[in-house]
């Protein structure tokens, strides 16, 4: 049997590219509107914040944890060399807050929830129950896509702000077991090298990365063609753009905080 | 057989005249890629008629009941649903009107993560009402498909008839004014199609719903077009031969994406169209 190959023209999937963005666009500013209409599914928005935020608790309590300790092991080679040991401190706290944290949870809620959402609305797509739902007269848009966006909004934001504090433990457990570095001299250089700029900034992210990770993994779902094949697509999908998403969006938002707050 | 065309005019509500009928088809066409499903479709559904619809698999059945609710969107023509015209209707638009109808998926299409209580008061808890009200509806939904057990269970923990009963619960418990039914009975044994189709009969005759009835099975349409529901004894009572036609019950045959046949049993029993022949042999 002879191997048949599909030639598509660079038109058509640039014209096909195009419209992704476009259907990308219109459910994210939708899943934003619908705020302003009724009705507004508090209940569901609270589920969705309990799968989301509470089922997210463990892998952030970890990675925060262990991100912490990594980044003042690490750092405390060099600081050693220079003698600047004091300073790890400062470094993690800098590091975490700013960077790592919004960063690292951002990654991690994506890798677990951008992907159940795009399951969970996929299968609901190939088996006809969207448009149950829609044949029973009610948008889901408003009753399954903004519980999910206001949801992944608000809890990774706290996730966030846990897995900051649980980074600077895990780099006190190493400054102070394994340095012998003083607690207290510890987290009085962490909180006194933060200001206002670092904080906003490692508060702003999250709201953005919250609100990719939702938009993109609903996107998916709400999008899938062709059986459970097209559902395990769309999940890879969804990770797969959510995370660079993510990081590319990172850079951008760290470049124009720096551009109107001022660099340190 | 044509159907009589209606005047075309700009306005969101149909023509006065489509008021007059549940449903409204005029020259509707539908392609999915190259494929045309629905090539100049015209047809038209009293009030409180049940019209069965036939036709080999792939010949735009389901695609109508869908076009019906603005759940896709035509290529060309008009399509007015209780006398407003769905076609000019934004998806928005479409929720209230859509509350208005019940529909019964092919595969029935519940809510796998809610229990049948909730698959069931979809609606009605979308609308705010009380759980005491919502709880009462809900059993008298489930015991008049016969499964007021199953409140407590979830979809998987049905067999298919049990899921497409409850999908018929789920669709009658608002008393809309028009049904949607999608192979209702498909794949199922007998016993419990024969169970359905008198759901479905006690619907038409009971409540005077309009139905639309996609369905393979023509013996279950000539039992519907042959026997009356009698909510006295709570069973289907055959009519007297000379009654027959007097049923609101008609059959309409589809084939390479057009209406080949738009009548009643008896025009179709007597077709003497090779095709239709073939078909109903």
């Amino acid at each position: 049997m002879a191997l048949e190959i599909e030639l598509i023209s660079p038109v058509e999937v640039a014209k096909e590219a195009l419209l992704s963005i476009q259907e990308y666009s219109l459910l994210a500013l939708q899943s934003l509107a619908n705020f302003f209409r009724r009705p507004l599914y508090a209940g569901d928005m609270l589920m969705q914040a309990d799968l989301i935020g509470v089922g997210s608790l463990p892998i952030v309590v970890l990675t925060g944890l262990s991100i912490g300790a990594l980044l003042a092991l690490n750092s405390a080679n060099t600081l050693q060399r220079f003698g600047g040991i004091t300073l790890i401190g400062q470094l993690v706290s800098i590091g975490m807050v700013t960077e790592l944290g919004p960063l690292i949870t951002g990654l991690m809620v994506a890798g677990r929830n951008a992907s159940g959402m795009a399951s969970e609305l996929g299968s609901m797509i190939v088996t006809e129950q969207i448009d149950a739902m829609r044949a029973l007269g009610t948008d889901p848009s408003k009753k399954l896509v903004t519980p999910r966006v206001a949801a992944t909004v608000f809890m990774l934001f706290f996730l966030t702000i846990i897995a900051d504090l649980l980074g600077l433990v895990g780099g006190n457990a190493v400054a102070s077991l394994l340095f012998g570095l003083d607690s207290r001299q510890y987290w009085s250089n962490a909180w006194q090298i933060l200001v206002f700029r670092d904080v906003f900034m490692g508060l702003a992210k999250p709201v953005l990365f919250g609100f990719i990770i939702s938009t993109i993994g609903c996107y998916y779902g709400m999008s899938t063609r062709g059986g459970t094949q097209g559902v395990g697509r769309s999940t890879t999908q969804a990770v797969v753009a959510s995370s660079v998403l993510i990081l590319v969006v990172d850079f951008f938002i760290t470049k124009l905080i720096f551009a109107i707050l001022g660099y340190r | 057989m044509a159907t009589p065309t209606l005047p075309i005019g700009d306005t969101r509500v149909a023509h006065p005249e489509a008021s007059q009928y549940a449903i409204v088809f005029e020259n509707v066409a539908i392609a999915f890629e190259e494929n045309v499903v629905l090539d100049g479709v015209s047809f038209r559904l009293e009030h409180g008629e049940t019209k069965a619809l036939f036709g080999v698999a792939g010949s735009g059945k389901s695609t109508i009941l869908k076009l019906a609710l603005g759940l896709l969107p035509p290529d060309s023509g008009r399509i007015s649903l209780l006398g407003e015209e769905v076609t000019s209707m934004s998806e928005q638009e479409l929720f209230d009107l859509r509350r208005r109808v019940g529909i019964v998926f092919q595969e029935s299409a519940l809510f796998d993560s809610l229990r049948v209580r909730d698959n069931v008061a979809f609606r009605l808890m979308e609308e705010g009402l009380s759980e005491e009200e919502i709880d009462r509806r809900v059993r008298e939904a489930l015991r008049f498909v016969e499964l007021e057990r199953t409140i407590d269970m979830f979809p998987s923990e049905l067999s298919g008839g049990m899921r497409r009963r409850v999908a018929i619960a789920r669709a009658v418990i608002t008393q809309p004014e028009v049904l949607l039914y999608d192979s209702p009975t498909g794949g199922l044994d007998p016993v419990t199609s024969n169970t359905i189709i008198e759901l479905i009969m006690k619907q038409r005759d009971v409540y005077k719903t309009s139905a639309l009835l996609v369905t393979h099975r023509l013996q279950d349409a000539f039992t519907m077009a042959t026997n009356q529901f009698d909510k006295n004894t709570n069973q289907l009572v055959p009519l007297p031969r000379g009654q027959q036609c007097e049923v609101p019950m008609s059959f309409l045959l589809l084939r390479d994406g057009k209406v080949i046949f738009d009548g009643n049993a008896h025009d179709l029993a007597s077709s003497r169209d090779p095709y239709i022949r073939e078909y109903i042999s």
